[in-house]
């Protein structure tokens, strides 16, 4: 099949952006999004155009590296799925398709559809882990965790660092990242120690960095590729207001 | 020249505890003036990364990605393999030691192997002390399954995230690292050849993938934690980025190759569906634990599998291994789904797959036990094929996966070049010619937890080093070479896309350097590689400019790299004449199509000294010395 794109271009982070129209022809159902991106660069590179930048690597939805915004939603039409794992065969002959980056002030635009999503990890560094070192540590069954609780850290775990959540939202908030490493780590006796400096320095650390606040919209849910969900949010605020009096 | 591996003395179990023992320290006082690069911050690089940092020492780390937390380890999906006997089921160090061993085909280095499994029971400490959220009982108590071929439950899991987690959990040490200022993480550079110095590896040379600028980086040790080469086949289950370009820059500069030709073909992945197929998609070996494994009794039977009898199917592993089943080891189950597709058995429009069945799994465990345990898989299968895994067998194939060769290195996870470290799947030493089911994790974790930080402090406290700059005419010379090829890159101004060229390839190594290797298709493959070099380097076409953002420069000086480790790769696998592991010779069979290996003439490691492009690489041979474990043929029947 053949599908009309209309692909955001833009040289670099100072340059002036547009979007620009190209035919992904001989499109087979089983491809994926990327692929499909990936034919319409050979043709580009066969003319020896430059080819369009996105990023990707692991192509199975796990690495957190593509993301763009598809139609105006992060990582395109279907629920709990990176665009790495939209196959074409969700479009149909002769659809027009609407590519751009991830749009907010805390990720800036490297080129075309490629941003720096940097902050994220400014965010981890100011605490987004446990204090232990290497060595020294007790025996792994020593500290017992309920499966109920395991299960439920794990749920807030698995989220892959994409910034759809950021992409989707109207504050460009961060909320949704940084509230998932919270409660994963507020969940488990291993994170106890560091609990109420944590989330202040992490909240801290997400303003600084130019994210947006939380209003409560549920987007950042509604396109999360892992499906993580928004109450961690309302965690990191109780978890806030709680090291507000812990920490005075 | 014999390879000394520098294996310490002593009874095996004793050795590590020994050489720790042996081993100068660095005055914590002194650490910070000590600078370590660190290339790659996947399980390997970003363990390494933290502890070096927790240390003391000054750390500069490097990654492609736009952040450390991407690397590939992430994909890992299965679990980490550690003998913490929390079954009561008979398992142990020693245990696990043997299982590697035998499992490896009995051609890795037996004081390493045990190292390894001494230090995974550490590993699983580190991880939970962490905050990783691995599988857990009602109790509380950590939960185990058994793996990939092991008659013990020894693997941890994390759903089926396995990877995830534990990266994590090294990434978020590595950051808490930074933030302490001991660590300074450089992403989206990429290493494109190492500053030796007075013999001693001394720097790196980087492109910033952003600015297109060189860069240069001096230090008092490298340690390349850069992963494995399986991309040099095009479809692989390793993420587009992942090459061989560090290690095979570090080849080109002294570090010799080892066992190229031990690659490991993952017997549980998604078919091939065309050719515009970017990557293949992995499932879990996990799966192999319920599912059962099938094909048609008839040759070219199309009907749908619910329309086919038990009575005409083949359930030829649980025939074939009555004691293993369905959990033979990889290298045993990818051949075998080779052998049916070859007799015409294979199922699915190309005929290059065979069934994995859940139904009995969802008949005797019901639908909601086999969703917990595999429920990801099944959604990620569902997602790539459009088909129901719930109601209908997946379909799986075949498809490279990992590489156990890699750069040589002795028990110190030094290479060739002093100063020069290896760490994780980018250095050969501990899976021998096949990788048990999660073991990877495991390997990568202990080199960068718990053995780099001590092998390191002692090469830093007995090896003076001279004072020198990035302004060493050493940094000029690697700076002008890597210049000149990006500009022959981009000059070259041809009409075929790197990737056309990568794919033709790959499709050449899957062929003749695959699954299962003749001589006159190696002698084929040995031809044709450098007539693909030519091609490429009078024909590629590398659009765009040098200095921004620019994939297909980065790609395209990938595959000039893949086309000269090719060779290398085919050439290795030419010499080895005997079958073992993931290396499987036609010619060294046994009567009931086995692997036949040939311990008189092949007992060795085969480290590769490179000569030249196009030449012929120099072999030097490290013997591989049993004296605990008696090799024997593999059985599994």
């Amino acid at each position: 099949m053949k599908v009309h794109l209309k692909v955001w271009r833009q040289t670099g982070p100072d340059a002036t952006g547009r979007l620009v129209d190209y035919t992904a022809e001989n499109i087979a159902p089983d491809m994926s999004f990327l692929e499909m991106l990936d034919s319409v660069n050979e043709t580009l590179i066969a003319r020896g155009e430059d080819p369009i930048a996105f990023d990707s690597d692991c192509r199975e939805g796990i690495c957190g590296t593509c993301g763009v915004m598809v139609d105006g939603r992060p990582h395109g039409p279907d629920s709990c799925t990176t665009v790495c794992q939209l196959h074409m065969r969700r479009y149909n002959d002769g659809d027009t398709i609407v590519i751009e980056p991830w749009q907010a002030l805390a990720f800036p635009l490297i080129k075309d559809l490629v941003v720096d999503r940097g902050a994220f990890d400014t965010i981890i560094q100011a605490g987004g882990y446990t204090s232990v070192n290497t060595g020294g540590a007790p025996d792994a069954n020593a500290i017992l965790i309920p499966k109920t609780v395991a299960d439920e850290a794990m749920d807030a775990a698995v989220c892959i660092g994409c910034g759809a959540c950021v992409a989707a939202c109207k504050n460009a908030s961060a909320a949704l990242f940084t509230s998932a490493k919270i409660t994963q780590l507020s969940l488990l006796p291993q994170g106890q120690a560091e609990a109420s400096t944590r989330v202040v320095e992490m909240v801290d650390a997400m303003d600084a960095a130019g994210f947006g606040g939380c209003s409560n919209e549920g987007e950042c849910e509604a396109v999360c590729p892992k499906g993580i969900s928004l109450k961690h949010i309302a965690t990191m605020n109780r978890e806030y207001r709680k090291a507000m009096f812990a920490n005075r | 020249m014999t390879l000394d591996p520098r294996v310490p003395s002593g009874p095996l179990p004793d050795k590590w505890d020994r050489h720790r023992f042996d081993s100068k320290l660095v005055n914590p006082a002194n650490r910070r003036k000590h600078t370590v690069i660190i290339v790659g911050t996947g399980l390997a690089g970003a363990s390494a990364a933290a502890s070096l940092g927790e240390l003391g020492y000054n750390v500069l780390s490097f990654c492609i990605h736009d952040s450390p937390r991407r690397a590939h380890s992430i994909a890992a999906q299965g679990g980490i393999n550690a003998a913490k006997n929390y079954q009561n089921d008979g398992d142990s160090i020693w245990r696990l030691f043997y299982d590697t061993i035998k499992g490896g085909d009995y051609r890795s280095r037996e004081a390493n192997v045990y190292r390894l499994a001494q230090t995974s029971v550490n590993i699983i400490d580190q991880c939970v002390a962490q905050g990783v959220p691995f599988a857990r009982e009602y109790g509380g108590q950590l939960d185990n399954r058994s793996f990939g071929g092991a008659q013990v439950s020894r693997t941890f899991y994390a759903r089926g995230q396995t990877g995830q987690q534990l990266l994590l959990g090294a990434y978020q040490s590595m950051m808490r690292q930074v933030a302490k200022g001991t660590v300074s993480m450089f992403s989206q550079r990429e290493m494109l050849d190492v500053v030796i110095i007075d013999g001693q590896a001394r720097g790196i040379v980087c492109r910033n993938l952003v600015t297109g600028k060189l860069e240069r980086y001096v230090a008092d040790a490298v340690c390349l934690a850069t992963g494995g080469y399986g991309t040099a086949y095009y479809l692989s289950t390793n993420a587009v980025n992942s090459n061989v370009t560090a290690a095979w820059r570090a080849h080109r500069r002294g570090a010799y190759f080892a066992n190229p030709c031990f690659t490991q073909i993952h017997p549980t992945c998604i078919p091939v569906s065309g050719d515009d197929q970017s990557k293949l998609t992995l499932m879990s070996e996990s799966l192999r634990n319920d599912g059962r494994v099938w094909v048609p009794k008839q040759q070219h039977d199309t009907r749908h599998p619910s329309d086919i009898p038990e009575s005409d199917r083949d359930y030829y592993l649980e025939r074939k291994y009555p004691s293993f089943g369905n959990l033979v080891p990889r290298d045993v189950a990818s051949r075998n789904a080779k052998a049916a597709c070859d007799e015409g058995r294979g199922v699915g429009e190309s005929g290059l797959a065979v069934f994995l069945d859940f139904k009995n799994a969802i008949d005797r465990l019901g639908r909601n036990t086999v969703a917990s345990r595999y429920g990801n898989l099944f959604d990620m299968y569902r997602k790539i094929t459009d088909e129901d895994p719930y109601t209908e067998p997946m379909r799986i194939y075949p498809a490279i996966h990992y590489t156990m060769g890699g750069l040589w290195v002795d028990y110190n996870l030094m290479s060739t070049v002093p100063g020069l470290h290896v760490l994780g799947e980018a250095n050969f030493s501990d899976h021998g010619a096949n990788r048990l089911g999660a073991s990877a994790l495991m390997q990568g974790l202990a080199d960068g937890y718990f053995v780099i930080p001590y092998t390191l402090a002692h090469y830093i406290a007995s090896t003076p080093v001279g004072k020198v700059t990035t302004d060493h005419q050493a940094f000029n010379d690697a700076e002008h070479a890597v210049q000149e090829r990006i500009t022959a890159l981009l000059n070259v101004k041809g009409s075929k896309s790197p990737r056309a060229l990568h794919r033709e390839l790959g499709h050449l190594l899957w062929d003749e350097v695959g699954m299962s290797r003749t001589d006159a298709g190696l002698k084929r493959a040995l031809a044709r590689i450098p007539l693909l070099r030519d091609e490429f380097w009078q024909n590629v076409s590398v659009p765009g400019d040098p200095d921004n953002l620019n994939k297909n420069l980065e790609y395209a000086g990938r595959v000039a790299d893949y086309l000269e480790f090719a060779e290398l790769l085919a050439r290795d696998a030419l010499h080895r004449t005997e079958s073992c592991g993931g290396h499987f010779r036609e010619e060294s069979q046994t009567p009931d199509g086995e692997a036949l290996r040939d311990d008189e003439n092949f007992t060795y490691a085969a480290a590769w000294e490179f000569r030249g492009v196009g030449q012929a690489h120099e072999l030097h041979k490290e013997p591989l010395v049993f004296e605990n474990v008696k090799p024997s043929q593999r059985s599994y029947k």
